[in-house]
């Protein structure tokens, strides 16, 4: 998968209260939960981004709850991806399970700039700043994680089972 | 080379015969754990792949106790949704009205969850029944949907970092208190993707109700699961709740550990999480003048029994400072019951505290107790993030019962030292 977006950057510890805060979960409705996609982070998000876009997390993105509505709000609000320096481990599960694509890379989330543009090619491992020679490594999927999103998340990998 | 007591309880839910950390399994699971905000997504997901029923009846427990009793809505909708599902598929642990508690806390008082057990919810406060000497970890809607449907889910079996604790706690400092400070010193991903496992002789003398407090906040050092290798406290707990066999694991003397912390809790004092991190822990006696708006005695971190008795000697006799809303929350009906007959609720009552149903509502920011802009409220739960309990601008602190009680009283962030 090639994924080239303009990237937004956050800062560490982004947990699932500031993704998609408790108030609007009581709806599973994904386009109903896009609407609010990071906005106790930065209530501007949903108006500034554009389907396409990266988000850059730094360490332990995602911890808090355990609820799927923070992948899939991030989804649905049109983000291709999300690289962070480290994931907490129920956002990296659950992303894996219901196809969000994520990543591991320290180096990139320290020296990208927020509005830049970066291309990550998961089958090459790297990731490419824009206008730059700089590229970056990704901290490799185990295989398993790799079967999962082959086969489109955690339904469909049992289905083929 | 030996094996931790996750490690074990991890490989007798397998037909492996070695398990070491790192590896990738797939489990059995004993219990799935959904509630009112996680099972619907988990049920559309378990719909949609066809799912003619969930693959023991018996092992599936439902809890509506989040946005319970609903307010508004599309909450009840949520709520609809999770009861039809239910009935239909014959769900023996479902729970709701006046027979609702706060997931975390009704589980184990109803010995749906057992030592030995393998457990997974749909919530991340699931870690709580690593108290009883379950392995029992938070994950997502697709990962219930697979479990209702197969029965089965993978795991990545996680590293342990083990702690000793050792000294006699003071009069006021709790379980709590004890793992606050384990967060501060090792930070909201100090154990990420790991076990962390409590063991010592301050743990050793440890009530139940400490240990679930303790357990419960492991999440919050980005943890897998917390752990107890149960004793006869956990036999105390577990004796006359248990309704089928459990199994008590135990570490082996030679396991491997990725990290060993050794803590003397004798000199500790009652703990306080300042926004908007619960690593951001200092002793009460450092917090300052820190006014408040709110306390928040409840959740499945501090709403048992033992946490109002707490409250009450605190209370008793005193009142909230004016202008400070104090909200109890005991946990579960049975709770409820205890503290009305042992005439708890007469001392809260006496104390201008609002006694709320059990629910999950205002440790999440859902309702029956939300903050304004700009205000603040020290609470007994388990998170501060921002916006956790209310408007973004708002502020949580993060306490023990006998803190959160002191400081409805004085108006301000306090130990009842000072009262």
């Amino acid at each position: 998968m090639i994924f080239t977006g303009k990237v937004w950057k956050f800062g560490d510890n982004i947990d699932t209260d500031a993704i998609i805060p408790a108030r609007y979960l009581t709806t599973s409705d994904p386009a109903e939960l896009a609407k609010h996609c990071m906005e106790d982070a930065d209530p501007d998000f949903v108006a500034k981004m554009k389907p396409g876009d990266i988000i850059i997390g730094g360490e332990n993105f995602g911890c808090g709850s355990s609820r799927e509505h923070a992948p899939i709000a991030i989804k649905a609000a049109g983000i291709s991806c999300v690289v962070a320096k480290s994931f907490a481990r129920i956002f990296y599960r659950n992303a894996f399970n219901m196809g969000l694509p994520i990543f591991e890379s320290g180096a990139l989330a320290d020296a990208i700039a927020e509005g830049k543009q970066i291309t990550i090619d998961s089958a090459k491992g790297t990731i490419a700043i824009a206008d730059s020679d700089q590229k970056f490594p990704i901290s490799p999927i185990p295989p398993f994680m790799e079967q999962l999103i082959a086969d489109g998340g955690l339904m469909k990998h049992i289905a083929k089972k | 080379m030996g094996n931790t007591i996750t490690e074990k309880i991890l490989m007798a839910h397998t037909d492996l015969r070695e398990i070491s950390a790192g590896q990738l399994i797939n489990a059995r699971v004993d219990i799935a754990l959904g509630n009112d905000i996680t099972a619907p997504i988990a049920i559309k997901e378990f719909r949609a792949a066809g799912g003619k029923k969930v693959f023991d009846r018996d092992k599936v427990a439902l809890v509506l106790d989040h946005f319970t009793p609903n307010k508004d809505i599309n909450s009840a909708q949520q709520c609809k949704t999770v009861r039809e599902f239910a009935v239909e598929f014959g769900v023996t642990h479902f729970y709701e009205g006046g027979q609702v508690g706060v997931e975390h806390a009704l589980l184990p008082e109803k010995g749906i969850v057992l030592p030995g057990d393998l457990v997974i919810g749909a919530d991340s406060h699931t870690c709580t029944y690593g108290a009883l000497g379950a392995f029992a970890t938070g994950v997502g809607s697709t990962d219930l949907a697979a479990v209702m449907l197969t029965g089965e889910l993978w795991f990545k079996v996680p590293s342990s970092i083990k702690f000793i604790i050792y000294g006699k706690l003071s009069k006021w400092v709790s379980g709590k208190d004890l793992i606050l400070n384990i967060i501060g010193r090792i930070g909201v991903d100090g154990a990420l993707y790991q076990a962390m496992e409590f063991t010592g002789e301050t743990i050793d003398n440890l009530p139940m109700a400490d240990r679930l407090s303790m357990a419960n906040m492991a999440i919050e050092a980005g943890a897998k699961n917390g752990i107890f290798a149960p004793d006869a406290i956990t036999k105390g707990y577990v004796e006359g709740r248990a309704e089928r066999p459990y199994k008590f694991y135990a570490s082996d003397a030679d396991a491997v550990y990725s990290q060993i912390i050794e803590i003397d809790a004798g000199k500790l004092e009652p703990q306080v999480a300042f926004p908007h991190l619960p690593s951001n822990v200092k002793g009460v006696s450092q917090a300052g003048n820190v006014k408040i708006d709110q306390s928040l005695i409840g959740s499945c971190t501090n709403g048992r029994i033992e946490d109002l008795r707490i409250a009450a000697e605190i209370l008793k006799n005193r009142k909230a400072s004016p202008h400070v809303r104090l909200i109890v929350v005991p946990a579960t009906p049975l709770i409820y019951r205890q503290a009305m007959h042992e005439g708890l609720l007469d001392i809260f009552m006496d104390a201008n505290a609002v006694i709320s149903p059990p629910s999950c509502g205002a440790c999440l920011g859902g309702h029956l107790g939300i903050l304004a802009d700009g205000e603040t409220s020290v609470a007994t739960t388990n998170r501060n993030f921002v916006g956790r309990m209310g408007h973004p601008n708002s502020e949580v602190y993060l306490a023990s019962p006998a803190v959160a009680a002191a400081s409805a009283v004085l108006g301000r962030i306090a130990s009842p030292e000072e009262l």
